[in-house]
């Protein structure tokens, strides 16, 4: 058993209802598709444009959305077949952090009840345990006793952030899926954010999922990486190697989109045109091949494979050489 | 006046429990025709108040309690925009100076049809102009922001348009009357990085083109390096650093300027940490009479806690806010 998490040829529709009977009339395909494999303490990152479907994927994954189809096999057990019962337990061992933290805390919640909720949920513990055990996860993100009995509002996004971590963290679990962790916070603030969060993953050993649409931050947090396009993955490989030598054209299109922090150099990039299609509509055959400037006739008409080449899986009929 | 606009002075306050809280303290700016100012800063330091309050549209409580803000107008020569009776206020926004918001998804009315929305800055500052003639200047900037289809999303409301493309009109609305003064609020915030990379270079196109003068606020130094000429970077209600582009990259001078780009520099280095600016963001409003910076900053002394620093010019065209410069107190 090398991998902690294996997704397998995962499906997750959405139905398109319209009329007075709510007739179905097609499938918005979010996630068509995707297979990827998460090593024990590695980072895996999810990289995309909005609407292509990682968040989707992510919520899949630990099943707060039920997938149409596939495998997903945590830890050599197929999370499909479980019931809901049974997945609820397990929940306990695969987490997940929100994107936003100022809409995800209840604002009604102060930390300690915020932190002792998932105790509850997920164990049978003495009130001196549960104490000890928040006191400790708080010790961890770096707050201080007294804030304890504070409310959401009362802090900073970074610290509601950290909060946020904190309560997917205290059970304990192997897993964790970060949904844009640091997106909503300012730039000075998510750098502290990232540290903390790679300081915990290193420390509990954990495996993570991260998501996100920054691909600074994912060069730097992950070391396995898939860039997801229209609900499908279209290259997937190591992060390094796929930072250094992009060998889809949209992997490429999308690293030279990022601005380059050098001034004076008004650069003009051979950048994308057009925008991502309907994915209740997707396009026949390659679903990049409108946008993509070296499509040839059988990118119209065949969508290619994730096929291993060089290192790395590309989906791709003419991946790039250089 | 040789700048196109000069803003001297200038103080936003609000009224918090009945009391006048100060948000934004002696700002002064300069922009040459032609020129891109990038103005950076974290949520709450005053950026996005001191491009509405250009434009006259504080909402209330806010207001300008001092300064001036002096700008070069064709039709009325040199006007204080913020003294200036209300109808000439009226006849140089939208037209002479002129805004794209920060989020196209909001900001277009959804209950108009594109074409609706485009027209009405014409109809305003040119009454006279013919049906015909209102249409084909609609058209001529749509394709100006490279628009695909342009009859067809004239006839569209804003939810059938993508985020990319509802800012182009966005750009397209702001342009209609060929301003002198574009003010760019965070134009790209909302739209992932293939779409921004779109919209930066149609509007460093367009300031070339056009010539017109661009106020481009956003958090991003990436955005700033990509588009700017001159940078003004803000801190808790004032500029901290200015300075040419060049020379903020290669040379910044105040702590919180090297902090934020130590920051993102260290993103793209090998290493298990990354560098991190301590503690917290000030909320709007917390202005302290010492350096605003100081429990946040590396290099503090005891100096810092006595006096707030001035904005000292401590190489040509690169001012700076820091005891570190320069020993001279704001008076």
């Amino acid at each position: 058993m090398n991998n902690i998490l294996e997704v397998k040829n995962l499906k997750t529709y959405f139905p398109v209802r319209e009329g007075v009977i709510r007739k179905t009339v097609g499938y918005v395909r979010a996630v068509d598709d995707v297979s990827f494999d998460v090593k024990p303490r590695r980072v895996f990152a999810l990289v995309g444009e909005s609407g292509c479907g990682k968040s989707t994927t992510g919520l899949s994954v630990v099943r707060l959305i039920k997938p149409t189809s596939g495998q997903i096999i945590f830890e050599g057990e197929d999370l499909s077949k479980l019931s809901e019962e049974q997945m609820r337990l397990k929940r306990r061992d695969m987490q997940f952090i929100f994107q936003n933290p100022y809409a995800s805390l209840n604002p009604r919640m102060n930390v300690y009840q915020l932190l002792a909720e998932p105790l509850k949920t997920h164990f049978n513990l003495s009130p001196k345990e549960q104490d000890k055990k928040i006191l400790d996860m708080l010790d961890k993100i770096g707050m201080t006793e007294d804030q304890l009995w504070r409310y959401p509002h009362q802090f900073s996004g970074g610290q509601k952030q950290r909060i946020s971590i904190a309560r997917a963290l205290i059970t304990k679990p192997r897993f964790v899926v970060a949904d844009e962790p640091v997106s909503a916070l300012d730039v000075s603030i998510q750098a502290q954010v990232i540290n903390l969060l790679i300081a915990l993953q290193k420390e509990m050993q954990l495996s993570m999922v991260f998501i996100s649409h920054d691909l600074n931050v994912v060069r730097f947090i992950s070391q396995d990486l898939a860039v997801m396009y229209l609900g499908s993955i279209m290259e997937r490989g190591d992060t390094r190697l796929i930072y250094e030598h992009p060998m889809h054209p949209y992997s490429r299109a999308l690293l030279d989109a990022v601005p380059k922090l050098e001034p004076g150099k008004k650069q003009k990039r051979s950048h994308l045109k057009g925008e991502v299609p309907n994915p209740a509509n997707p396009p026949k055959g390659c679903p990049f091949s409108p946008r993509c400037e070296r499509a040839k006739d059988i990118c119209f008409k065949e969508k290619p494979q994730l096929l291993e080449y060089k290192d790395r899986f590309v989906a791709c009929h003419y991946p790039l050489e250089d | 006046m040789e700048n196109l606009i000069e803003i001297k002075g200038l103080r936003i306050s609000t009224l918090r429990k009945k009391e006048t809280v100060r948000l934004l303290d002696k700002v002064d700016l300069n922009i040459a025709p032609g020129e891109c100012l990038g103005i950076v800063g974290e949520s709450g330091c005053g950026k996005s108040i001191t491009a509405n309050s250009l434009m006259g549209l504080l909402p209330y409580p806010l207001s300008v309690t001092s300064g001036t803000a002096l700008f070069n107008s064709p039709k009325f020569s040199e006007v204080d925009l913020f003294s200036c009776p209300k109808e000439v206020m009226r006849q140089i926004r939208g037209s002479e100076i002129s805004m794209i918001f920060q989020e196209p998804m909001t900001s277009l009315d959804p209950i108009f049809t594109v074409e609706d929305q485009m027209k009405e800055a014409l109809e305003f500052h040119f009454p006279n102009m013919s049906e015909k003639e209102k249409i084909k200047r609609c058209k001529d900037v749509l394709r100006q922001v490279n628009i695909p289809r342009i009859d067809q999303t004239l006839k569209s409301y804003p939810h059938q348009l993508s985020g990319g493309q509802l800012q182009r009109i966005m750009i397209a609305i702001a342009l209609i009357n060929s301003p002198k003064l574009l003010i760019a609020d965070e134009p790209t915030t909302a739209l992932d990085v293939t779409i921004q990379a779109q919209i930066l270079d149609l509007i460093n196109t367009l300031q070339e083109e056009k010539g017109a003068s661009v106020i481009m606020i956003t958090h991003d130094l990436g955005v700033i390096a990509e588009t700017s000429d001159r940078v003004a970077v803000f801190y808790s209600g004032h500029i901290v650093e200015e300075a040419p582009v060049a020379e903020l990259f290669e040379k910044p001078a105040h702590p919180y300027t090297q902090g934020l780009l130590k920051s993102i520099y260290s993103l793209n280095l090998e290493g298990d940490t990354l560098f991190s600016i301590p503690g917290s963001v000030p909320l709007g409003g917390e202005l302290k009479p010492h350096c605003r910076f100081y429990d946040r900053c590396e290099k503090r002394q005891d100096r810092c806690l006595k006096g707030l620093p001035a904005l000292v010019e401590i190489a040509p065209k690169h001012k700076c806010r820091c005891f570190l410069h320069s020993e001279e107190e704001e008076k």
